[in-house]
């Protein structure tokens, strides 16, 4: 049984019809974010529901969920707060930006907060040269621009993340 | 002559709706060329306008349309909305702010080449891009301009929305296409071109989202009024995206021709504190790094005049660098970023950036010596001419024309005699 296919019909049809129907393994990327929308990341077993729907093996998924960065295979902190430090940011203070924010959250680049809410990356150009100090956030199947920053609003940025998120397991608690 | 012809949005608010970009002439090209234009008019006329690629490689575009066979079908156009160069960001504010523009240029190059599907790939970070594009389909498809039978001449298209996910390589063409087709982004080997066995191996053409956004002011008043802007060879209007030490960093929309000069302290403020410029890169990270003098600054950006300072205009992405920033540490920030990106497939790119980022860290590091500028310049010279496609070419620029006109920056880092904070030298 195809868990993903079951939990997502309607979306995966509209997926699979951007392409020819002898070219379904076009579909392999819009998949994967909609397998890892849930989690944040991906699972051996969505890996092989993907294969079977894009009808290619599971190491051909792998090797994709390998080769870009925007898949992550296993979980690593639910928001991921992608700090652009290339060489227009770096003009811009970037790195200084990114070394304030690793110590205000207590946590070094790659390593997960305590409460499992966060993690912060280092990354290439985002096409936001001109707005830097900026950073991205990636979690909870979305992708989101913060520009202009200072460390004050990053933290900002950081605690409204970390209220939704108790305010949901409020709703569910 | 100057006239903004696509960031209007600057001067015209909500220009992003749909009713207010057909209210100042929205889809009144497109209809135009489907009611009246044979495809290959349409062809001829951006031929005749002298629209360049807006890409980076600068190649004419009617010419590129005009490669794609005619016994062969179907054909595809796909936009390319990979934007991830360092220095660039023009594209991410056309989609944004002007994005009716780009959709009804996509339309008419896909109107040229008789393309019934058209896709647009977003690099996975334009996210909310996506969304926003799916939505404003959506609205074209609702207000009859997208679908079948468009306007009553029997024409189909539709447009989708294709997201990347984290892969500076597929903004090259053929690793676009190899990503679209749910395969690791690597570049294919050409020929054959996309031309002619592209998407799914059908006939394709792929251009930038900025030159398809030239294309409605193109059609609607002709080859010859678009002339009238730019230089001879190279016409028309460009998004210059400016970044770096800069007072006002931003898009500015100016004649190809502008010299640095213009753009840095008439449109850019000059640079913060006062300080001199020391070097510039006119096509972001993949730069040839050039050293500026007063000559320098008054030279016209367009695509020959560059190639005269042994440079290259590539998508107009031009980083200031003032006296401050030591080039040494410039180049190990683009190297980081190259061998970041290197796709893996031909050897001499995935290891000599790999091996470049190492000594450039030695040199950071305290741990090197004068030799290893040779060896970098060394290892640079044999990714050169070696690789499939230009990403190679690109990380040694910065590389070998820091090497060749800043060396005693070299020397400084390796003896440790400047302090530096974030590659400004104190």
């Amino acid at each position: 049984m195809n868990q993903l296919l079951a939990q997502y019909p309607n979306e995966i049809e509209k997926i699979l019809a951007k392409y020819p129907a002898d070219r379904k393994r076009s579909a392999v990327t819009p998949l994967l974010y909609l397998a890892q929308r849930a989690e944040g990341y991906l699972s051996a077993r969505s890996l092989l529901d993907i294969a079977e729907i894009c009808e290619i093996s599971v190491t051909d998924v792998a090797s994709i969920v390998g080769f870009y960065t925007l898949y992550y295979d296993q979980p690593l902190g639910r928001y991921h707060i992608q700090v652009c430090t290339d060489l227009p940011c770096a003009l811009r203070g970037a790195e200084k930006f990114l070394a304030q924010l690793c110590e205000q959250l207590g946590v070094q680049v790659g390593v997960v907060t305590p409460d499992g809410l966060f993690v912060i990356e280092e990354v290439k150009c985002l096409a936001a040269c001109h707005r830097a100090p900026m950073f991205q956030v990636q979690g909870d199947g979305e992708m989101v621009y913060h520009e202009n920053q200072t460390i004050e609003t990053a933290l900002a940025v950081i605690e409204a993340l970390r209220q939704k998120v108790l305010q949901m397991k409020g709703v569910v608690g | 002559m100057s006239v903004p012809m696509i960031l209007r949005h600057h001067d015209i608010p909500d220009l992003d709706q749909l009713a207010v970009y057909r209210e100042f002439g929205g889809f009144e090209a497109f209809r135009k060329v489907v009611a009246t234009l044979k495809p290959g008019d349409v062809i001829q006329q951006v031929k005749d306008s002298g629209l360049r690629g807006r890409g980076g490689a600068g190649f004419p575009t009617g010419m590129k349309w005009s490669f794609c066979p005619n016994d062969l079908w179907p054909h595809y156009v796909v936009a390319n909305a990979d934007e991830s160069e360092p220095g660039t960001f023009k594209d991410r504010e056309i989609l944004e702010s002007n994005p009716f523009q780009f959709l009804e240029g996509l339309m008419i190059a896909a109107y040229a080449v008789q393309a019934n599907v058209a896709y647009i790939y977003l690099r996975g970070e334009f996210w909310q891009i996506g969304l926003q594009l799916d939505k404003k389909i959506a609205e074209l498809e609702q207000a009859g301009l997208l679908g079948d039978n468009l306007l009553n001449s029997g024409y189909n298209l539709r447009l989708y929305t294709h997201m990347g996910a984290g892969a500076y390589i597929c903004g090259e063409e053929t690793a676009l296409l190899e990503s679209l087709e749910g395969f690791l982004g690597q570049p294919r080997l050409r020929p054959p071109f996309p031309a002619v066995a592209g998407l799914y191996a059908s006939p394709t053409v792929i251009n930038n989202v900025e030159t398809l956004a030239n294309l409605p002011p193109i059609l609607l008043n002709g080859p010859a009024w678009y002339r009238d802007f730019g230089t001879d060879k190279s016409p028309g209007m460009k998004i210059f995206c400016l970044s770096g030490c800069i007072n006002s960093p931003g898009n500015y929309e100016l004649p190809l021709g502008t010299t640095f000069r213009d753009l840095i302290y008439e449109y850019g403020g000059g640079i913060p504190e006062g300080r001199a410029v020391k070097g510039i890169m006119a096509a972001g990270a993949s730069s040839y790094v050039i050293p500026v003098d007063e000559q320098v600054l008054d030279t016209p950006m367009d695509y020959e005049s560059l190639v005269k300072l042994g440079a290259s205009l590539g998508s107009a992405s031009v980083i200031v660098l003032d006296e401050t920033v030591n080039m040494a540490w410039l180049a190990h920030k683009t190297t980081d970023f190259f061998k970041h990106e290197s796709c893996g497939k031909c050897t001499p790119c995935r290891e000599g950036t790999y091996w470049m980022a190492h000594i450039y860290k030695r040199i950071e590091t305290g741990k090197a010596n004068p030799e290893d500028i040779d060896l970098l310049n060394s290892v640079a010279r044999q990714i050169q001419n070696k690789c499939m496609c230009a990403l190679g070419e690109f990380a040694i620029q910065p590389v070998l024309s820091t090497i060749q006109t800043f060396r005693t920056d070299y020397l400084k880092r390796i003896e440790r005699r400047e302090t530096m904070v974030e590659g400004r030298e104190s």
